[in-house]
């Protein structure tokens, strides 16, 4: 029998979204916060499959909702580095106080 | 203590320790590697809760897929050697309390909360079901938003393509 309950788990991915809400706000490099999103993302795959396993162990929604989120992240990722690198060419830095002039 | 509890405590350790030196590293290129073992520790939680096949498709699609176009992108931009100027004080010290506010409010929710133990079922993932309900097309099926998804890969392929190009100044009457 399996003695970890789900609020423990929850609390893991909870944790882990706010670190990577942390590394959102203090981060100021374009990639670092690409990284801290895949954070965000971990989290919560980490949920999905947690309340699939304990609270409706009879179906399957809470992976397929945990393969699309992966699949959408890896879309996600390919299209922030294509953005990032045509900046970098543009600007030759990819910091993002240096890109304030995307505003206008 | 039963073992898998123990594994769960030293995975989810993990996990948390090599975020938050993911999210606080000052050289970018250790940044990256400490979100490969972020990325593998998850994997390792997936693989603890018995879903084997999401667990294998995190380590090939994050693991070997978006890790390696990060570091690819981190040698393209950066100098990897260098250290990460010093977030501001100011803003470090107010983003780690809000976010502990956050943290304390939203744990304290789920806290609160009496989850419904459901009937006894044994939570057994195959991937012969998995690959059912992914395509079938009845009303517990998974195809539309499957097909949604693979039009927006082959959409965000092509859109990386369109904005990574480098455009040629055009020359007289070619085009």
């Amino acid at each position: 029998m399996n003695e970890i309950s789900i609020t423990q788990i929850l609390f893991v991915s909870t944790a882990l979204f706010f670190i990577g809400m942390y590394g959102l706000f203090t981060r100021r490099n374009m990639i670092t916060m690409l990284m801290a999103i895949e954070i965000i993302l971990n989290s919560v795959n980490i949920n999905f499959v947690a309340f699939n396993k304990y609270l409706y162990p009879g179906k399957l929604d809470g992976v397929f909702f945990t393969i699309f989120i992966i699949t959408i992240a890896a879309a996600e990722a390919a299209m922030a580095i294509a953005i990032i690198i045509n900046l970098y060419r543009s600007h030759h830095s990819i910091d993002v106080e240096d890109a304030e002039e995307m505003k206008y | 203590m039963h073992a898998s509890v123990i594994i769960f405590y030293i995975l989810s350790a993990f996990i948390l320790g090599a975020a938050l030196l993911a999210v606080t590293a000052r050289k970018i290129f250790r940044s990256a590697i400490f979100l490969l073992f972020t990325l593998i520790g998850t994997a390792a939680l997936f693989f603890w809760m018995g879903v084997e096949f999401v667990a294998a498709v995190q380590i090939i699609i994050y693991v070997g897929g978006i890790v390696v176009l990060i570091i690819f992108s981190i040698f393209l931009t950066q100098k990897s050697g260098e250290e990460m100027p010093k977030p501001l004080r100011n803003r470090s010290l107010f983003s780690v309390l809000a976010l502990l506010f956050g943290f304390a409010f939203t744990y304290h929710l789920i806290y609160k909360y009496r989850f419904e133990q459901p009937a006894p079922h044994v939570f057994n993932v195959k991937v012969s079901d998995i690959g059912t309900q992914m395509l079938s097309t009845t009303e517990h099926g998974f195809v539309l938003p499957f097909e949604v998804v693979s039009i927006l890969l082959l959409a965000s392929m092509i859109g990386c393509i369109v904005i990574a190009m480098k455009i040629k100044p055009m020359e007289g009457n070619e085009i």
